[in-house]
């Protein structure tokens, strides 16, 4: 969460914009993200929902659809944990508030047309533009419903009371099945960014620059201005 | 003791410049040992995964099963043992049955009812084999619930037969004891966890649909519960055992999840 800056002789602590925390759970659920939708496709294989889409078998985890189940009841802890964590730190920091609030409707309806005319800045990576905070908020909400899903098609009889939000098994199946779709279609836009301008991937390992002077990640006003 | 520098052609004759070092000292800040290690593991852990055939190796699989035996446990305790699956109404159900086992339905070797006789081991009182007569005289209950197979699939089913508590409890079986371990005619081993066999919705199957069920759905005798996954009911079933002991199954034998619960 703070990083110790080397050149001044004197140790003054920055807050980075990615808190050590922060880069550490991100790589888990890289790593996680990629067992949990290989080894979910391995089982998809098993009986698809669409006749027409079958994975191809060298994408995905396990030889057999044994092994593909357990790999996925073995990320499902992983992903499940690292990502409450995280939940709990997004709020309990005021991270989330700060990184992905407000989303104003003039600023987006701004960001996408400098997009669109290929004049979209990456001066300064620490503030996410509407676009992003979106797909983020998207994202962290499809990940949510990713695992009530799941939880509801694990334990459709246990947990009926959650199979019945999602009507019945095949349908809270079919939600799983989006939710990974949009999962992945995130994901391609996400890698996709994240190589077109490589310094928000070297800040993911980092911490990228420093922002603001607070020696703590705990403030729930807005970011620093710069 | 210390050493005076010898003489070299390497040696700088002056100190080395210090400016370069001011100049990126940006730079350098941006690299440090430990940032440069923990990438390396993430890598690391990422082209472990590109070996697509990891899932068989042994120190692999010790990981993966010993995860799902603790998964069996989480799923002990997640059991209701009185929270009832839901019913539906006979309309819908589907007739016949979906087939499920690991060979095919041609395979299905059909079981000579007439030298059929269902036997009785370990904690149990009255360890007298039954006839298919016998046990068809029982009182049924009949149960519609939905059959979830693990590959995904599912359909209603309407089955019937002696609740499985009435019959351990007629046999005198030892109810507190952990296990209840199913034998098949096609070699077929399965096996519940006690709670789960006392499940109200736990049954002996010996009809579907109202008629005796057939040749590929377990004649003369089947396992039908309303909380597990389609594998575990086991089918074709020729021995009941009680036991403390915990009797090992086929599927898990191949790698499944033995408790799969729903």
């Amino acid at each position: 969460m703070q990083s110790v800056a080397v050149d001044s002789g004197q140790n003054s602590r920055v807050r980075r914009l990615h808190p050590l925390p922060i880069r550490i759970m991100h790589w888990i659920n890289a790593v996680a993200m990629i067992i949990m939708i290989g080894s979910g496709w391995k089982i998809y294989n098993d009986e698809v929902i669409f006749g027409w889409l079958h994975f191809p078998e060298a994408l995905t985890i396990g030889r057999w659809a044994q092994h593909g189940l357990q790999w996925h009841f073995f990320g499902m802890w992983i992903i499940a944990l690292n990502g409450l964590v995280y939940v709990i730190y997004g709020f309990t920091t005021g991270r989330f508030k700060r990184m992905l609030l407000p989303v104003r409707w003039h600023e987006l309806m701004a960001t996408i047309s400098d997009a669109l005319r290929l004049r979209l800045s990456h001066d300064d990576t620490t503030k996410y533009n509407p676009v992003q905070k979106l797909l983020y908020i998207g994202i962290l909400c499809t990940g949510v419903l990713t695992v009530l899903s799941g939880l509801a098609i694990w334990k459709p009889i246990q947990f009926s009371e959650l199979l019945v939000l999602f009507y019945d098994f095949q349908t809270a199946r079919l939600v799983h099945f989006f939710c990974m779709a949009g999962i992945v279609a995130f994901l391609c836009i996400h890698i996709a960014l994240a190589l077109l301008v490589p310094h928000t991937l070297v800040a993911m390992v980092t911490g990228g620059p420093a922002v603001g002077e607070s020696a703590t990640d705990k403030t729930s006003k807005r970011g620093p201005e710069h | 003791m210390l050493r005076t520098p010898s003489k070299s052609i390497f040696r700088p004759k002056r100190g080395i410049s210090q400016h370069v070092l001011d100049e990126h000292r940006d730079l350098v800040q941006t690299i440090n040992r430990r940032n440069v290690l923990r990438g390396t593991l993430s890598l690391g852990a990422l082209t472990f995964l590109t070996g697509c055939n990891v899932s068989e190796a042994d120190q692999v699989q010790t990981v993966l099963r010993a995860v799902s035996d603790w998964n069996d446990r989480v799923q002990q305790l997640i059991f209701r043992p009185n929270h009832l699956a839901p019913t539906y109404s006979e309309a819908q159900v589907v007739k016949p049955p979906r087939f499920n086992a690991h060979y095919d339905i041609e395979d299905v070797k059909p079981v000579d009812v007439a030298g059929w006789r269902l036997e009785l081991a370990g904690r149990i009182a009255d360890k007298r084999p039954w006839t298919a007569e016998q046990i068809y005289a029982l009182p049924e209950q009949e149960l519609i619930v939905r059959h979830i197979c693990i590959e995904g699939w599912d359909y209603i089913g309407q089955w019937s037969g002696p609740n499985l508590r009435m019959f351990l409890e007629r046999i005198g079986a030892d109810l507190t004891a952990k296990y209840i371990a199913f034998r098949c005619a096609d070699g077929y081993t399965e096996s519940l966890d006690m709670p789960s066999a006392l499940h109200p919705q736990t049954i002996l199957a010996t009809k579907y649909a109202k008629e005796p069920i057939t040749d590929p759905f377990g004649f003369p005798l089947r396992l039908r519960t309303s909380t597990k996954i389609g594998f575990k009911n086991a089918k074709w079933i020729t021995s009941i055992e009680v036991t403390n002991d915990f009797p090992d199954t086929y599927y898990r034998k191949e790698g499944f999840n033995w408790f799969s619960g729903i």
